[in-house]
């Protein structure tokens, strides 16, 4: 079972790199880009055969370590 | 005054601490590894200080967060003991909580090293009693993840409570409120982005960093 986690900044919190994307693509002709934000994605190879657990295991490895809810957000899948 | 410096891969401002401790107190402080369960009895200070702990992965100051070591930091800081964590030690001290907010990349992205102007935004404090009152000192600064955050609210407490110790004279990285430094409520744990250990010696381009070290002196 692999569960995929997702972690980006809370909405409100700046985010440079992403402005610096967004500029770029505007600079390359993409003039519709309006905004970017850049976040993470990080698979977890689990042991786990119970869904429900490894997402209730996995969300508290994110409040724990993989996100800083102090500025991100974060979103489980799990996978088969 | 007995002090320790917490030492983590990837630490590389842990013997300029030791050495400004050194110069300092008059005596050598313990290294710590991150590894140790135990930290020295009757320490007076502990210091977090600055590098690329565990090479930055994750967050900056992620992983030594959660590393053995900084359980005993935890302990020690909830017992009163003082500690300062500089740079990446202040990154590492938001990461465990025992400051409020967080160190995000720098406003303009650049990695920013140079000699600051900084003020000092509270003189009562454990940390700065040795300034004489709203002064403005020169301390240097490398960092790329240096740009405070925290919410209005907690921002304002800050304010309101006295923890903010140091205040950019002018904006460097994009700190909310120009903040340096901050502390906790209890005033015991004090978390800065600028260098006080490498300001200990006009010869080293400054001395406005040892009233840092004279103020815990004093306190100890």
């Amino acid at each position: 079972m692999k569960a995929v986690v997702h972690v980006e900044l809370k909405p409100g919190v700046l985010d440079p790199q992403g402005k610096a994307i967004a500029h770029a693509l505007n600079g390359l002709g993409f003039e519709d880009v309006s905004g970017a934000r850049v976040g993470k994605v990080i698979t977890l190879d689990l042991g786990d055969a119970d869904a429900a657990n490894a997402e209730q295991r996995v969300a508290e490895m994110c409040e724990k370590l993989l996100a800083n809810t102090v500025i991100e957000r974060y979103r489980v899948e799990i996978e088969g | 005054m007995k002090s320790a410096v917490i030492v983590f891969p990837g630490s590389n401002c842990d013997r300029d601490a030791h050495d400004a401790l050194a110069l300092m107190t008059g005596s050598a402080p313990s290294m710590v590894w991150h590894r140790e369960t135990d930290l020295p009895a009757g320490l007076d200070l502990i210091m977090v200080p600055g590098g690329f702990s565990y090479g930055d992965y994750l967050r900056s100051g992620a992983i030594a967060g959660r590393s053995p070591v900084m359980r005993e930091v935890a302990k020690a800081a909830e017992g009163g003991t003082p500690v300062l964590g500089v740079c990446n030690g202040f990154q590492v001290l938001t990461e465990t909580g025992l400051l409020p907010g967080a160190l995000l990349r720098n406003a303009g992205l650049n990695f920013v090293c140079k000699i600051a102007d900084l003020d000092v935004a509270n003189s009562q404090t454990r940390f700065t009693a040795a300034y004489s009152g709203p002064a403005r000192i020169g301390i240097p600064v490398a960092h790329h993840d240096g740009n405070y955050f925290a919410d209005e609210e907690t921002l304002d407490r800050l304010e309101g409570e006295g923890q903010v110790a140091f205040r950019y004279a002018e904006d460097i990285n994009g700190s909310a409120r120009r903040i340096a430094g901050v502390m906790n409520e209890r005033g015991n744990v004090l978390g800065m982005m600028p260098h006080p250990e490498r300001a200990v010696d006009p010869v080293l381009g400054g001395a406005d960093g040892r009233a840092v070290f004279e103020s815990l002196m004093g306190a100890a």
